[in-house]
């Protein structure tokens, strides 16, 4: 007869399989799904978590006021705004620095990790230090451009039209290296015999460039577009950090105001859960926008 | 159009060599097919001379203008890679009008170009996709049509056809010599393939161990080759080898065999060997079957090829050697057979040089 196999191997592939995925599953409808479908729900209320009240349904009301709120638009629009300039400049910084680095060149190690350390900071310690170097008494930022007497130079935090530049800049500064690192796997993954072939087929350096260099990156280069967008349309931390929405709302994105509505005053969770699923839609649309366009690049 | 000359030219990755100083010249207009066995350094001589790889040391000319430290853009060649290397981002039609794009040529004149090296190859309708969908021999089509698609001084092959079926391998065998003399542009072409380099080559250079073993035409180095190396390499089999000790105008061949030296080869022998080893060599087809025959020999295996059968015979204890026979000739395992070998095509080697021996004239 077969010894039948000890107690403890008697549990079956299926139960084995269960074992590894039954807590992550469990953890993931508590932490996430039932969250999402929760908050959902509370956007069509009108519910304050502060109060005993239990949640109302109020249907469609809480977009209503958001979107016909021309305060809500103008934090759309600096969201959008922001978006766009940062994305711009640490695609092309980012990927600048990478055709640099991608050259061995003596030291090229140590300046690329260099250039990674900003990447790898908390955004609140960045945005305190970066607030200290914009003071304009004590700050090192306008010294160094040349501003030695405070009376003339520019004040960073205090007017409406820098502000949101010094936070686009501490952005780039801590996120282009994320663009670059993205650049160089993209750039190293091109294959040496492309270069050969195109040198064998008389190509100077700027057709390879245009023709061959950009678009073989340009899947990476989309995805770090993509990731890139998406934090920027979340931002949330480096505001706070630096400006905190100010001066005035000059600076507050949709997420420091749906931080204000959902955390701050009233505690208008119904509204303010509205307002995160309007990002959330925004998001998605445009993250669809860009897969297309990626999957487009990728099979032509 | 380009005379290709190396000088002295040498490749060294490291301590080791990849290529021995070698010469050659290849003529303008000839077909030259570069042959030996995988790792001896062909690839490396064919990237030396497009530039993609530079010299240790030596001077490469084309048209006895010095090239050697030219950049491949500046050499005018085409280069036809062992893997392709098509671009894969771009469509077929893209990847062979690339060429022409870059010296920056008129959209109409490249559509006309492309259409017709397409027609020539018939990939016409391949034009449309991307090169990674598609099979080798397609793959190795386009990349034949890019390199096809300008007039450059010379094309550089790197063994093109290797992914290919062995069908279609003997079309575009077939179709690259035809696109030759039609062109008649200088073509080094490289191969691991002998019938391929017999059938195609002007003059075929054989190489092993990094250096070149024998240049000649494929009759010379199938009929007069240079050493035991070549001897072997070249032929389907290769010629069969027997080594025995030579006295006085005969050669022991094992114990029962004698064999008699034609009387043109003596001179030859008593000289460069006096008494003591050598190397006969004879193809396949050099054995004429004849009962009074001076050698005996037993069947070992019998292989019929179509309009030939190929037997095996035991010449020495197991020293096998190849005979072509007639198809229809019934021959048992085991029976005995004598034979002679053709006095035209016997030859001698060296066996402590490796080298062949040449006939004296009386
Ligand atoms: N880039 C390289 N670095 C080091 N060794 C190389 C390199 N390229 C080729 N070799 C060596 O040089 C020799 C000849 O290679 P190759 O020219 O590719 O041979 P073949 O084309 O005849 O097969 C081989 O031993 C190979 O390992
Ligand atoms: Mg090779």
């Amino acid at each position: 007869m077969i010894k039948s196999p000890s107690k403890r191997r008697q549990l079956s592939d299926r139960n084995i399989i269960l074992l590894f995925i039954l807590p992550t599953m469990i953890i993931l409808v508590l932490m996430n799904i039932y969250p999402l479908f929760y908050s959902l729900y509370l956007s069509f209320t009108d519910y304050s978590v502060i109060s005993s009240v239990a949640p109302k349904w109020v249907g469609f009301q809480n977009y209503q006021t958001i979107l016909s709120d021309t305060r809500f638009w103008k934090h759309f629009a600096i969201t959008g705004q922001y978006t766009i300039i940062t994305v711009a400049l640490q695609m092309l910084i980012g990927f600048g620095l990478a055709l640099l680095i991608k050259e061995k060149f003596w030291g090229s190690g140590i300046i690329t990790t260099l250039i990674l350390v900003p990447m790898m900071l908390s955004p609140v310690v960045v945005g305190l230090f970066w607030r200290l170097m914009y003071h304009p008494s004590y700050g090192i930022v306008n010294y160094l451009i040349g501003f030695r007497n405070i009376n003339t130079a520019p004040e960073w935090l205090g007017s409406p039209t820098l502000a949101l530049w010094a936070i686009i800049i501490v952005d780039v500064w801590m996120w282009s290296p994320f663009v670059m690192l993205l650049s160089l796997a993209g750039l190293s993954a091109i294959p040496d015999y492309l270069y050969e072939a195109a040198a064998i087929d008389r190509a100077g350096s700027w057709f390879i460039f245009r023709r061959i260099t950009l678009p073989q990156v340009m899947p990476l280069l989309l995805i770090a577009v993509l990731f890139r967008t998406i934090e920027a349309l979340k931002q949330f931390d480096l505001v706070m950090g630096i400006t905190g929405g100010g001066p005035g709302d000059a600076t507050e994105t949709v997420s420091v105001r749906l931080y204000r509505e959902a955390f701050q005053g009233q505690f208008d969770t119904g509204l303010s859960s509205a307002l995160a699923y309007i990002v959330l839609i925004v998001i998605i649309a445009i993250s669809n926008l860009y897969i297309r366009q990626l999957n487009k690049v990728r099979e032509g | 159009m380009a005379t290709i000359e190396l000088k002295q030219v040498e490749k060294r990755f490291g301590e080791a060599y990849a290529v021995k100083p070698m010469d050659m010249t290849i003529n303008n207009g000839d077909f030259v097919v570069l042959l030996g066995p995988s790792g001896c350094g062909k690839t490396t001589t064919l990237r030396m001379i497009s530039g993609l790889e530079s010299v240790s040391s030596g001077i490469i000319n084309f048209n006895d203008k010095d090239v050697t430290w030219l950049h491949p853009s500046e050499r005018d060649i085409a280069f036809v890679f062992q893997f392709f290397a098509l671009y894969s981002h771009m469509t077929c039609r893209e990847n062979i009008a690339f060429p022409l794009r870059a010296s920056g040529e008129e959209g109409a004149e490249i559509d006309r170009k492309v259409k017709r090296v397409a027609e020539m190859l018939r990939i016409e309708h391949l034009l449309k996709s991307r090169p990674g969908g598609l099979s080798g021999g397609d793959q190795q089509r386009v990349a034949l049509a890019r390199a096809l698609v300008r007039k450059p001084a010379a094309f550089l092959m790197d063994e093109p056809l290797g992914a290919l079926d062995a069908e279609f391998r003997e079309t575009m065998r077939a179709e690259i010599k035809r696109l030759h003399l039609e062109q008649n542009a200088t073509t080094v072409y490289v191969t691991h393939d002998q019938i391929e380099a017999m059938a195609m080559g002007d003059k075929i250079v054989v190489m092993s161990a990094a250096e070149i073993q024998q240049a000649g035409t494929p009759l010379e180095v199938y009929y007069d080759p240079a050493n035991l190396f070549v001897a072997r390499f070249i032929g389907s089999p290769g010629m069969n080898l027997v080594e025995g000790s030579y006295s006085e105008g005969k050669i022991k061949l094992g114990d029962a065999n004698i064999y008699c030296v034609p009387q043109d080869w003596r001179a030859s022998l008593d000289t460069t060997i006096g008494t003591g080893e050598v190397v006969v060599g004879f193809r396949p087809e050099a054995v004429q079957f004849s009962a009074q025959g001076q050698l005996g020999s037993s069947v070992y295996a019998n292989d019929l090829h179509g309009s030939y059968s190929m037997l095996h015979l035991e010449l020495i204890k197991d020293n096998i050697v190849n005979a072509r026979a007639d198809r229809r000739d019934r021959h048992q395992m085991g029976d005995s057979i004598k034979f002679d070998i053709d006095p035209e095509q016997v030859r001698f080697f060296d066996p402590k040089t490796e080298k062949a021996l040449q006939k004296v004239a009386l």
